[in-house]
């Protein structure tokens, strides 16, 4: 795929543009050749992940917590809001889902708000592989993306071939991005060569017939990692491997996306750039309900990554609910009224 | 929404909470009055160098006054049960907790510091400082001070202008609590939140005489700590202050705390947790614009991680949000006063002209009040004035050390010893070097962290006594 014709709108808040294109469609990642010697045996990559600086939690919390205290009104609120919804893959992975369902989130994608045409629209749907030719067909031509989670989502425990199968069925049907996920049991057992193969492999399966690349975005389980220098590390090995998105979690476990683990991860996604010149998005997914919280994400971008960042292309919000909460918040501010759930779509 | 950056709007915390009077009395037998002499000065708000308010300038005569209405007050108050002394510091409080929003904003206006540190950190401080001494106030007996511990009588208290309510705080609560009474002189630039202390123990209704608040400059410090009705001296100042306080009492049955100037060292080494030291870094020296005393104004880093570490520093640094103090997202307010930024810009230009590299982020700053944009001098060596002297002000100082010995043997290489940090993953080179660095407090992977559980106090020129904590008890009981 080009990059250039299924990149996700910009909000009309947005003028900027990345400085570096996005990605998708290159292989293998220009990291690769810089970190060789890195990846080049298990006990070279695990010296390198030990390696890293440790990470201090409650430093790490508390410096979370003083950005979520930054007050955003007025007009940076109405940028921040419409920023957010532009950045968010409208979510639904349920056993119940349905072509129904997924059409009408479809719908909803391309236009969150029917009274208010100046909504922008979100960056994504994210959906299960069977689902993704359905959601395809419905996107046709809108520029949302069609996301779709692979690699026996949400627990990853499956052979690797099914896995590959699995991405490659999500790539078949459409899928712009793939969500994997990584092997948190090879992962905490210390086999990091076995997870960056492979993400590397998943990487390859996202190839398409015309050698274009489906987006990967590598999903951490940072609840199953439990510990920041794992989830460090997790970030380093993905990046390493050629992710173009690092992504907390799946929204199925108790700890998903947290203020302080996404703030590590953009850490992380800042000094990889800074070592290699290769730009990686990250995206926090599960828990994110409110415009409030979505508004201290932001925040954690703009602070730490920096405005680089502050781009579809560059930060996802994975979630379901908390495109309700910014329309409602969004008619709040054009209207100076709180108009309630039953002005907004339920899908 | 012509922009294409985040740029933050204008937060500011409404100032309407806060009703101030043009002019302000002394405090003294549970009565505000005018000073003696009719003298008033004037306090300004130094972001903006609006007046805020006249406040009384005491006299010698008001200090007497007071003096005597804290001695006429000390039986009452000290014969009371531990327990009902109690009742009085909870109530107070709570009310501090109450009003909470309202003397953040007021101590914002008049000590310049951003609201976000009032109100995230001097407030609850402030609060959690009454609280803590409620609850020794009848377990006295089970504080290690003997069976009956008796409190000394009539405490003499000057506080500084860099925390005026918490300073207040770490001085009023254990006095009060162990059956003192007070007279307490606020700092000259920072009178107000005091006067508002003073409401609150009416509103508290502390028994007349218990607290009193004489306002005024520095002779009327002296008046205070030399008065010969005051049995308690303690103080939290400057170090020549401290050394003419320590002269004055001296020969005086006078007991004496003080806290004074210090020259943190905040040391880095190669194994630390490198972002979050960079945080505690900025924290360490920019924490109040720098005008603490136990500030990390000394950044000792290791040589292998120097490059790294200040190439983080300064892109963090470049984030901090300079301005007003008022605006809910400013990182850094204003220099508390002229004199101040004075000294601060005296001893920064003394730092470039003996050699070492200023950078300063780019930052644009108001144009009136007293500003200084936070600094950083790197090639210091250890024969800088800057390396030595304390700046009280946001520039930081950084050196490189190789070893762990010589991180020991510079940081204690100074005539202070307040405060130090350690940052490294290593668990037992924290406790090794906590035993060794000469700082009264050591912190390691953090800075700052103040709590009223903790005793805090320095080593040689940076004070003697402790305060907070079973150990800040002492300073007030007859032992």
């Amino acid at each position: 795929m080009s990059s250039a014709s299924t990149v996700p709108p910009e909000p009309t808040a947005t003028a900027s543009t990345p400085p570096t294109a996005p990605r998708a469609g290159q292989s293998p990642a220009p990291a690769d050749a810089a970190f060789a010697d890195v990846t080049a045996s298990e006990a070279a990559l695990r010296r390198y992940l030990h390696g890293l600086p440790g990470v201090d939690a409650v430093g790490l919390e508390a410096r979370a917590a003083t950005l979520g205290t930054r007050s955003i009104k007025t007009t940076a609120k109405a940028y921040a809001i419409d920023l957010a919804i532009s950045m968010i893959d409208l979510t639904t992975l349920e056993g119940a889902d349905t072509p129904g369902k997924v059409r009408s989130l479809c719908a909803k994608a391309i236009t969150p708000d029917p009274s208010d045409r100046t909504a922008p629209r979100v960056a994504a749907i994210c959906v299960y592989p069977d689902m993704a030719a359905i959601a395809k067909e419905a996107l046709a031509g809108s520029g949302v993306h069609v996301a779709s989670v692979a690699t026996a989502f949400p627990a990853g425990r499956t052979a690797r071939p099914v896995k590959l199968a699995d991405t490659r069925d999500a790539v078949a049907a459409g899928a712009d991005e793939i969500d994997m996920v990584i092997d948190r049991g090879a992962f905490l057992a210390g086999r990091y060569l076995e997870v960056l193969e492979e993400i590397r492999a998943v990487r390859e399966a996202c190839e398409r017939p015309d050698g274009s690349f489906a987006h990967l975005k590598v999903i951490f389980e940072n609840g199953e990692l439990s510990t920041y220098d794992n989830i460090r590390r997790a970030s380093w090995l993905a990046m390493l491997a050629g992710a173009d998105f690092i992504k907390t979690s799946t929204g199925k476990v108790a700890v998903n996306a947290t203020p302080a683990n996404t703030l590590l991860m953009l850490e992380a996604v800042r000094d990889f750039r800074a070592a290699t010149g290769v730009q990686i998005g990250v995206k926090p997914a599960g828990g994110i309900r409110t415009a409030k919280d979505a508004i201290k994400y932001l925040v954690l971008v703009n602070e730490t990554a920096g405005a680089d960042w502050l781009s579809p292309d560059w930060f996802r919000f994975g979630a379901s609910s908390l495109l309700n909460d910014l329309l409602m918040q969004r008619h709040k501010l054009s209207t100076g009224r709180y108009s309630g759930p039953d002005y907004v779509t339920v899908d | 929404m012509a922009f294409d950056v985040f740029e933050y709007a204008p937060a500011p915390e409404s100032r309407a909470i806060v009703q101030l009077a043009p002019s302000y009395g002394l405090f003294i037998d549970g009565e505000f009055r005018e000073s003696s002499d009719g003298k008033v000065f004037k306090t300004v708000a130094p972001a903006s160098e609006e007046v805020l308010a006249e406040v009384a300038q005491g006299s010698a005569k008001d200090v007497d006054a007071a003096v005597r209405a804290a001695r006429a007050a000390f039986p009452k108050w000290s014969a009371l049960p531990g327990a009902e002394r109690a009742k009085y510091l909870f109530r107070i409080a709570r009310v501090l907790q109450e009003r909470s929003r309202e003397l953040a904003v007021l101590e914002s206006l008049d000590n310049g510091k951003p609201i976000r540190e009032t109100r995230d950190a001097d407030l609850p401080q402030v609060a959690a400082n009454f609280f803590y001494f409620a609850g020794w106030a009848d377990k006295l007996p089970h504080a290690g001070y003997g069976p009956d511990p008796r409190p000394l009588g009539v405490a003499g208290q000057v506080i500084p202008w860099n925390f005026p309510l918490l300073m207040l705080a770490w001085k009023i609560a254990p006095a009060l609590a162990t059956g003192n009474t007070v007279v307490l002189k606020p700092a000259e630039t920072t009178p107000l939140s005091a006067l508002f202390f003073a409401d609150i123990c009416r509103q508290a209704e502390l028994p007349p005489g218990v607290v009193n608040i004489v306002t005024g400059d520095g002779p009327v410090g002296a008046e205070l700590v030399a008065h010969e009705g005051v049995d308690k001296v303690a103080f939290t100042g400057s170090t020549a202050v401290g050394k003419s306080i320590a002269r004055t009492v001296a020969g005086t049955a006078k007991k004496l705390t003080l806290e004074l100037g210090g020259k943190g060292a905040n040391i880095v080494f190669d194994d630390a947790p490198i972002d979050q030291a960079v945080e505690g870094i900025v924290s360490g020296i920019y924490f109040n614009g720098g005008q603490v005393c136990c500030a990390g104004s000394r950044l000792l880093v290791q040589e292998s991680v120097a490059e790294e570490v200040l190439d983080a520093l300064k892109r963090r640094i470049s984030t901090l949000r300079v301005g007003d103090p008022l605006d809910k997202n400013t990182d850094i307010g204003a220099i508390n006063s002229a004199a101040q930024l004075a000294r601060i810009t005296e001893l920064a230009d003394a730092g470039e002209a003996e050699g070492a590299e200023r950078w300063s982020p780019h930052c644009e700053l108001p144009s009136s009040g007293y500003w200084f944009a936070p600094t950083v001098f790197t090639h210091v060596t250890q024969a800088h004035r800057i390396a030595r002297e304390e700046i009280f002000g946001p520039v930081l100082s950084v050196l490189t050390f190789r070893t762990p010995d010589e991180a020991v043997a510079k940081a204690n290489n100074t005539p202070y010893g307040l405060s130090a940090g350690v940052w490294t993953e290593k668990g037992s080179r924290i406790l090794r070097m906590a035993q060794q660095l000469r700082a009264g407090v050591v912190w390691s992977n953090t800075f700052n962290k103040f709590d009223p559980t903790s005793p805090f106090g320095g080593y040689q020129e940076s004070g003697y006594g402790r305060e907070g904590g079973r150990h800040g008890l002492e300073a007030y009981l007859d032992v």
